[in-house]
């Protein structure tokens, strides 16, 4: 190597100054706190929606917000929480631990890193934009299913734009990702060695590359079948509504487990951690990863049993669908596994995870029943549906967020958060999840559709208490800024490096906080 | 691939990446401008475009400038080709949606309107008297009757231009291994020259299209998929020569070694990618 890489590395620039610092920043810790920070925006956005939704559905008849409202609200809490607080926050994850768990001085790609973080809020500017254009913001729901989409008024191309501009972001963090695991892991870092939220990303990282794009030409063809007349989705011009459903859902159901199998990776990191033992049957958990992700190319069609299809695709869609327990179920064997006979403590994140555990199989549970179709037929496109998601969505991805958010923090700020308030927001959280969604399944079970603002008397009660939890939930996140912010500054005392006694990972070795550059020199994995 | 000793090159601050940004915001809202039909959306337009050629232009520059102080060592290669691999596949994916399109329309919703197997009511109930075929524009079309484009006049030539373009490719790649500058320039200028070709051909092709053979992008499913794929595809050979272009240019300054020519390879790696994907739509959207 030349002098131009020395000189760069004799000076060993820390952060710029202000403004420049965040914009500028090639920094993979500086754009990981971006990517979380935004993350946490997001999440208070899309649940300020989701305040407006519960609130009107507190008791039947129509009574805060018009119907097109309404639905605007439903449309966009999904597309902010799925593409701007869940897969953010991954990413910022991602961007802030892969690094520094396999031991690489920062990202593969640090440029085009600063990048794939700014080009989100400006899709997220594009997308809240639509509130303000003639027609209001899209009101399809988040799968934007022509025809109906295409009734969208002034908003629809920077829907579609806006939705370019993420897939554009995705892809090339999932590229970042890839190229970081596989070229600049430690010496002796085989990838059998490497930690399981690592292999949990990497595995992501491909569905992304193979799923945005297919959801950027869905909607490209969505566009040009507005604006250009084309006949992709009309049956006048010899094409099908129902095709935009299976290209959606070819990249939409991929799209579930890019949401999750991080979440995967952070409990299987946390756990065995807190149960002072090591992962049960690690290689079986990756070799699962794996076979998760391959199954949700299969299985797309379960979200459109009822659109009339061949019943020998009804049959295949359910049986693959059904196989996914498989892998599913030998991860949470092996969890438990992992805690048999563990010295267990049960700090914040070891609570989330534990939580993430027992209702995220609740989640997955629900949603075996949903692969049933003739059970189907009548479960589809009622409460129980939106019950099932928002069972894996946020006790599972979300509340595996919290968890990382906490079990990392430490690692961040170089101080403990509060443990009272951490336990808290956890016990807050929890019950009333659990109040807010689990109602949902005998809404569903009885008939309540979803995506409606009214409803008949009978569903009065469970939607009572649904909302009273929704309510309850939205509040007690304002704990979790708290506790953030009070960590920041100064916490309640200064973290050790190991910051937790069962820890264990390249990623603890360095201080808290981890400093500004890390592993410069690649350390010896043995 | 694990790490070797030695330090990673981790560029400073970058303002690049920001300029693209606004660029791309820019451009996306001055299109969506035009879409909804505000005057002002078309000027917006380009002025994004614009912004995002100056950062690439910069962007380029910068890494051009690294390279060639001799920053990158093997392992920033191999981030680099890993990435540029992952980017093809990436694009493999969206033109894998649009052949999935047209044979979706063509297996299954074209013969189902025809009252194929259990849609018999669908056929007779809702479009009496259509004869599902392919092509076609659909059991409601909105122009009359078009032709196809024969596949073994213009399009055979095109597919003869764009595989004769990979074939000077790979002598130009040759020819930089073994330093033989000339042949480089003389095999990548001709390249390049034989995109052109098959973009001007292309584009006389397009007016034929509408003009001689009534087909335009609105002929129903046929001409919504004969479009949009092969519109798709010009654009990735308009894309893969502007790199080839930036590539030449560099050759022409005495840039790149037998050995270390990743930006090279990156666009040859492109354009061979653009090469297969013609073949398929020569295949399935021409011929078959």
């Amino acid at each position: 190597m030349s002098t131009a890489t020395d000189t760069h590395h004799d000076e060993h620039h820390g952060p710029a100054k202000g403004m420049r610092r965040w914009l500028f920043t090639t920094n993979h810790k500086d754009i990981g706190t971006l990517y979380l920070w935004f993350s946490l925006i997001m999440f208070f956005v899309g649940g300020a929606m989701a305040m407006v939704i519960r609130a009107e559905l507190i008791q039947p008849g129509m009574n805060l917000v018009d119907p097109m409202f309404y639905n605007q609200m439903v449309t966009m809490h999904a597309l902010i929480m799925i593409f701007g607080a869940v897969m953010p926050a991954f990413v910022g994850l991602a961007n802030w631990m892969i690094p520094m768990m396999v031991g690489a001085p920062d990202m593969a790609l640090p440029r085009m890193n600063n990048w794939s973080f700014w080009i989100l809020p400006i899709g997220f500017t594009l997308l809240l934009m639509t509130f303000f254009v003639p027609g209001g913001a899209p009101a399809a729901g988040w799968t934007i299913y022509p025809p109906l989409s295409l009734q969208t008024g002034d908003a629809f191309p920077l829907l579609v734009f806006g939705i370019h501009v993420l897939g554009i972001s995705s892809i090339m963090g999932a590229i970042n990702i890839i190229v970081t695991i596989m070229n600049m892991r430690a010496p002796g870092m085989g990838l059998l060695k490497m930690p399981i939220f690592v292999w949990g990303w990497l595995i992501t990282a491909y569905l992304l590359i193979a799923v945005m794009p297919v959801l950027a030409g869905a909607v490209t063809m969505l566009l040009t079948d507005k604006y250009f007349g084309t006949a992709f989705f009309d049956a006048a011009g010899g094409g099908d509504p129902v095709l935009f459903q299976h290209i959606f859902w070819f990249f939409g159901h991929p799209e579930v487990y890019i949401m999750i199998l991080p979440a995967f990776g952070i409990i299987s990191e946390i756990i065995p951690t807190f149960a002072r033992k090591k992962l049960f049957g690690y290689s079986a958990m990756v070799y699962a990863i794996a076979a998760i992700a391959f199954l949700s190319f299969i299985v797309w069609a379960h979200h459109m049993f009822t659109v009339g299809m061949p019943v020998a695709g009804l049959l295949f869609f359910m049986f693959t669908t059904m196989l996914i327990a498989v892998p599913t179920g030998v991860k949470i064997f092996n969890w438990v596994a992992t805690m048999w006979r563990g010295a267990m403590t049960f700090e914040t994140p070891m609570l989330y995870a534990l939580a993430f555990l027992f209702l995220f199989t609740i989640g997955g549970f629900s949603g075996l029943m949903l692969a049933i179709v003739p059970a189907d037929f009548q479960y589809h496109d009622s409460y129980f549906v939106v019950a099932h998601f928002h069972y894996v969505l946020v006790p599972g991805a979300v509340f595996a967020i919290m968890a990382a958010v906490y079990y990392w923090l430490p690692k961040w700020t170089g101080y403990m958060y509060s443990e009272f308030w951490g336990k808290t927001h956890f016990w807050l959280s929890t019950i009333s999840i659990n109040v807010t969604f689990f109602p949902q399944h005998f809404l569903g079970l009885a008939g309540m559709p979803r995506r409606i603002p009214d409803y008949a008397v009978q569903f009065t009660d469970f939607n009572f208490i649904s909302s009273i939890g929704a309510f309850v939930f939205g509040l007690s996140q304002l704990i979790f800024v708290y506790v953030i912010i009070h960590c920041i500054r100064g916490g309640v005392g200064r973290a050790t490096d190991r910051v937790w006694e069962g820890s264990h990972g390249l990623e603890w070795t360095v201080p808290s906080p981890a400093p500004y550059h890390t592993f410069e020199t690649a350390p010896e994995v043995k | 691939m694990a790490q070797e000793k030695g330090s990673y090159y981790v560029p400073h601050e970058s303002h690049w990446p920001v300029v693209g940004t606004i660029g791309m915001f820019v451009a996306v809202l001055g299109a969506a401008a035009l879409l909804n039909g505000l005057l002002w959306g078309t000027p917006v337009m380009f002025i994004g475009g614009a912004i995002i050629l100056y950062m690439v232009w910069g962007w380029f520059r910068d890494v051009i400038n690294e390279s060639v102080s001799g920053a990158f060592g093997p392992q920033e290669d191999r981030s680099f080709r890993q990435g540029m691999a992952w980017f093809i596949l990436s694009e493999v994916f969206f033109f894998a949606a649009f052949f999935g399109a047209l044979f979706y329309a063509r297996i299954y919703s074209v013969p189902w309107l025809g009252g194929e197997g259990a849609n018999f009511f669908t056929g007779l109930l809702l479009w009496d008297g259509f004869e599902a075929s392919w092509p076609t524009d659909g059991p409601a079309p909105r122009h009359d009757a078009f032709s196809t484009m024969g596949a073994w006049g213009l399009p055979a030539l095109n597919t003869a231009i764009l595989l004769t373009s990979g074939v000077t490719l790979t002598i130009a790649h040759h020819a930089i291994k073994d330093n033989n500058r000339k042949v480089l320039n003389w095999g990548l200028g001709a390249t390049i020259a034989l995109g052109l070709l098959f973009l001007g051909i292309q584009s006389y092709e397009y007016v034929h299209a509408y003009v001689d053979l009534n087909l335009r992008l609105d002929s129903g499913i046929y001409g919504s998929t004969f479009f949009m794929l092969t519109g798709f595809h010009g654009m990735h050979v308009i894309l893969g020569a502007l790199m080839l272009l930036v590539v030449f240019f560099r050759c022409l300054k005495g840039h790149f070694t037998p050995e270390n020519h990743f930006a090279f390879e990156a666009a040859a790696w492109y354009w061979h990618f653009v090469d297969v994907v013609w073949i398929l739509v020569f295949i399935f959207v021409y011929w078959l």
